[in-house]
C-alpha cells in the first residue's frame, strides 16, 4: 500500500467534516416576550446549528405585525455571527428558561432602529447569510409585556421569607426562656469603661453616627447604640457631644437622646445643643471634629456607622488627644484604619448585634440567635456548593445546576 | 397622642419597608416609578430638613459668642464666611458658579477656598497613615509582628522597586490579597449582610424601636 493512498485515507474523514454545511432556515425558532423584565422588549430562540460558524451571519429583522396574512414592513434590526448567544448554565434558573441550554437566545430591546411599545404584536424572522447564499426563517409574532413578578428571584424571596420565618421563631423562643447565652464583645463592654472615665476626668463624650443618612441600616444602627449610650451618659451625668453631617439624622438623634434621659430618669440633665449640626461636606465635617477633639479633649470618642476616607483623620486625631476610642463600622475597607487607632472595634456584624447586647432585652438577644441560624445555614451552602461544583467539572455534568441554582443571586 | 408618636410611625415603617422589599423582585415600571417618586420626596425632605441643620448649627455658634467661650473667634469667623459666601452667592452671581464662561465670586469662593481645604485635609491623610502605621507596626505582639510581616511584603509587591528588589513579592502579595484578604472580607460581608437584613426585620416587624426614642412602653 503506497504512502500516497495511507495519506488519502486519513484526508477522507476530515475533508468530509470541513466540508460546508448548506444553509438551512433555523429551526425552532420564536420570538417572545422578554421573562422577568420592564417590558419594551422582546426575545428571539432558535436552535444551534452544526453549520454556526464566523462566517456565517445571522440577521434579524423585525415589523409591526397587522393583521395575519397583510404585508409587513420588516426591518433589520441587528446582524451577528451566527455562532454567537447561546444560552449558557447560569444565565437563566432551570425553572425560568427561556430555552433549552445551547439554544441560540437574542434580546431584542427597545431601540432607535426599532422601537419597541408594550401590548403591540411585533413580528421577527431571521435571515441566514453565507456567500451569495440566504435563506429565511419562518415569522413569528410576539407582544411585549411588563412583568409582575421576576420568577428568576422566587428563590431569594422564599430564602427571606424562611429567614424571617426562622427569626420570629428564634424570638418566640427567647421570650420563652430569657437566658440566651452571648458571646463576650470587648468592644461594648469597654463602653461603660468609657463613660466611667469621662466622668472621672470631667470631658465630654463625642459620639459620630457616620457618614450616611437615615436609610442607610449602619447609620440606624448607630443611633440604636446611641440611645443604650445616652442612657447610661445620663445616669452618670456626663456631657455627651454628637456633631451631625446629615440634619434629618439629627433630629432623630435628638428624639433618641431626649428619650434616653427620661428612661434615665434624668430629664432635668438632657441639653437640647448636644446635637448638632455641622456641614454635609466631608472633609469639612472631618476639620471641624478634628477641632472639637482637640479643644475640648473628649475622654472618649465613639465611632459609629459607615465611613470612608475620613475615618483615619478622625480616630488618629482622637488618639493623639488619648481618648478611649470606640469604633463600630461595617465598611470593610475602613476597618484596617479602626483596628489601628482605637481600642475597641466592633467589626461588621457586631455593630448590628450592638443594641442587643446593650439592652439584653429578650426580643432583641433571640435576633442574634436567628443570624446565627442563617450564618450557619450559609455556611452549609457554601461548602455543599463548592463540593457540587467541583463535582460537575469532574464529571463534566450540568446536572448539579439544579442545586447550584437554588442558591444563586439571577437578576 | 401616643399614636402620633409611636403606632403611627410604626405602621409607616412596617408599610414602607415591605413595599420596599417587595419592589426588589417587581420588574413592572409601576415598581420604577415608585421608587423615583419616593426619591424626589426625599429629597423635598432633606431640603427642608437642611433648615433645621443651618438653625442648629446658628445657634450653637451664636451661644459661643454670647458666652464668649474659648475659641469663640472660630465661630465669629464661620458665621462671616457663612454670610459672605451666602450674600456673593444670591445677589452677585445668583447661584452660578460660572456665568457667560467667566467665574462668578461665588465660583470664585468654591474653587480657590473651598476646593483647596478639602485638598488640605486629605492630604493630611498621608502623614496620619504613617503615624497610624508606625503605631500599629510596632511588633509587640504575635499578631502585630504577622500585621508587620504581610505589609512589608505586601508594600514590596506593589510598588516597581520592591518587586525589581525582591521579585516573590508580587506573587506573595497576590496571594495574600487574593486569598487571605479575600477569605476574611467576604466573611466579614456575609456577617454584615445576614446582621443588615436580621436589623431590618426588626424594624419593619417593629420589633426594634429604639430609632424612635425609647421604646419600653408600647
Amino acid at each position: 500500500m503506497s504512502l500516497g493512498f495511507l495519506l488519502l485515507l486519513l484526508l477522507i474523514p476530515g475533508a468530509a467534516l470541513a466540508a460546508p454545511v448548506p444553509l438551512t432556515s433555523p429551526e425552532g425558532f420564536r420570538a417572545l416576550d422578554t421573562p422577568n423584565d420592564a417590558g419594551k422588549s422582546l426575545s428571539l430562540v432558535w436552535k444551534s446549528s452544526p453549520g454556526d460558524s464566523k462566517a456565517r451571519k445571522v440577521q434579524i429583522w423585525m415589523a409591526e405585525g397587522g393583521e395575519a396574512g397583510t404585508p409587513r414592513e420588516f426591518k433589520k434590526v441587528t446582524e451577528m455571527p451566527s455562532n454567537a448567544r447561546y444560552l449558557k448554565p447560569g444565565d437563566f434558573p432551570w425553572w425560568n428558561q427561556p430555552a433549552a441550554k445551547g439554544d441560540h437566545y437574542v434580546k431584542v430591546p427597545s431601540s432607535q432602529t426599532f422601537p419597541i411599545q408594550d401590548g403591540k404584536r411585533y413580528a421577527a424572522k431571521l435571515v441566514i447569510r453565507e456567500g451569495d447564499q440566504e435563506v429565511s426563517s419562518p415569522v413569528s409574532e410576539a407582544i411585549s409585556e411588563p412583568n409582575w413578578f421576576n420568577l428568576a428571584q422566587v428563590n431569594n424571596l422564599l430564602f427571606v421569607i424562611a429567614f424571617t420565618g426562622v427569626l420570629l421563631a428564634s424570638i418566640s423562643a427567647a421570650r420563652r426562656n430569657p437566658h440566651v447565652y452571648l458571646r463576650r464583645i470587648a468592644g461594648l463592654d469597654a463602653v461603660e469603661e468609657a463613660i466611667g472615665r469621662s466622668t472621672e476626668m470631667g470631658r465630654p463624650i463625642l459620639y459620630l453616627t457616620g457618614a450616611g443618612d437615615m436609610s442607610d441600616v449602619p447609620t440606624i444602627a448607630a443611633t440604636v447604640i446611641l440611645g443604650e449610650v445616652a442612657k447610661k451618659v445620663a445616669r452618670y451625668d456626663t456631657t455627651l457631644k454628637v456633631p451631625h453631617r446629615d440634619p434629618i439624622v439629627m433630629a432623630v438623634c435628638q428624639e433618641v437622646v431626649k428619650e434616653a434621659y427620661l428612661e434615665a430618669g434624668r430629664p432635668d440633665a438632657y441639653k437640647e445643643d448636644c446635637n448638632f449640626f455641622i456641614t454635609g461636606d466631608q472633609f469639612s465635617y472631618t476639620a471641624a471634629v478634628d477641632g472639637i477633639m482637640l479643644r475640648e479633649k473628649p475622654a472618649a470618642n465613639f465611632y459609629m456607622g459607615s465611613y470612608f476616607a475620613e475615618s483615619l483623620l478622625l480616630t488618629e486625631t482622637g488618639a493623639g488627644t488619648g481618648a478611649i476610642q470606640i469604633a463600630g463600622t461595617d465598611s470593610d475597607h475602613q476597618l484596617p484604619f479602626f483596628v489601628t487607632t482605637c481600642d475597641y472595634t466592633l467589626i461588621g456584624e457586631e455593630l448590628y448585634a450592638a443594641s442587643a447586647y446593650l439592652s439584653r432585652e429578650p426580643v432583641l438577644v433571640g435576633t442574634l440567635r436567628g443570624q446565627d441560624f442563617g450564618k450557619a445555614f450559609i455556611m452549609a451552602v457554601l461548602i455543599l456548593g463548592t463540593t457540587l461544583a467541583t463535582f460537575g467539572v469532574m464529571i463534566q455534568s450540568d446536572a448539579v445546576n439544579y442545586v447550584l441554582d437554588l442558591f444563586k443571586d439571577f437578576k | 397622642m401616643i399614636f402620633f408618636k409611636r403606632q403611627l410611625p410604626l405602621l409607616i415603617t412596617g408599610i414602607m419597608g415591605v413595599a420596599f422589599a417587595l419592589q426588589y423582585y417587581i420588574p413592572h415600571p409601576v415598581s420604577e416609578e415608585a421608587i423615583t417618586h419616593i426619591s424626589k420626596w426625599m429629597q423635598i425632605i432633606s431640603g427642608f430638613a437642611l433648615v433645621l441643620g443651618l438653625a442648629s448649627l446658628f445657634q450653637v455658634h451664636a451661644v459661643k459668642i454670647k458666652r464668649q467661650v474659648p475659641g469663640w473667634g472660630y465661630s465669629v469667623i464661620l458665621y462671616l464666611a457663612m454670610l459672605v459666601t451666602m450674600a456673593v452667592g444670591l445677589f452677585w452671581s445668583k447661584g452660578e458658579t460660572t456665568m457667560n464662561g467667566a467665574q462668578t465670586g461665588f465660583g470664585w469662593i468654591y474653587s480657590y477656598t473651598m476646593v483647596p481645604l478639602q485638598a488640605t485635609m486629605f492630604s493630611i491623610l498621608a502623614f496620619f497613615i504613617a503615624s497610624a502605621a508606625y503605631r500599629a507596626f510596632r511588633a509587640r505582639t504575635r499578631e502585630a509582628a504577622v500585621l508587620l510581616v504581610a505589609a512589608v511584603i505586601v508594600m514590596m509587591g506593589r510598588v516597581p522597586l520592591g518587586q525589581f528588589l525582591l521579585p516573590w513579592t508580587w506573587d506573595v502579595t497576590q496571594w495574600l490579597l487574593n486569598v487571605v484578604n479575600s477569605a476574611v472580607r467576604r466573611a466579614i460581608l456575609i456577617g454584615v449582610s445576614m446582621g443588615a437584613v436580621a436589623l431590618s426585620l426588626k424594624i419593619i416587624l417593629g420589633y426594634e424601636r429604639s430609632y424612635l426614642g425609647g421604646g419600653k412602653d408600647q
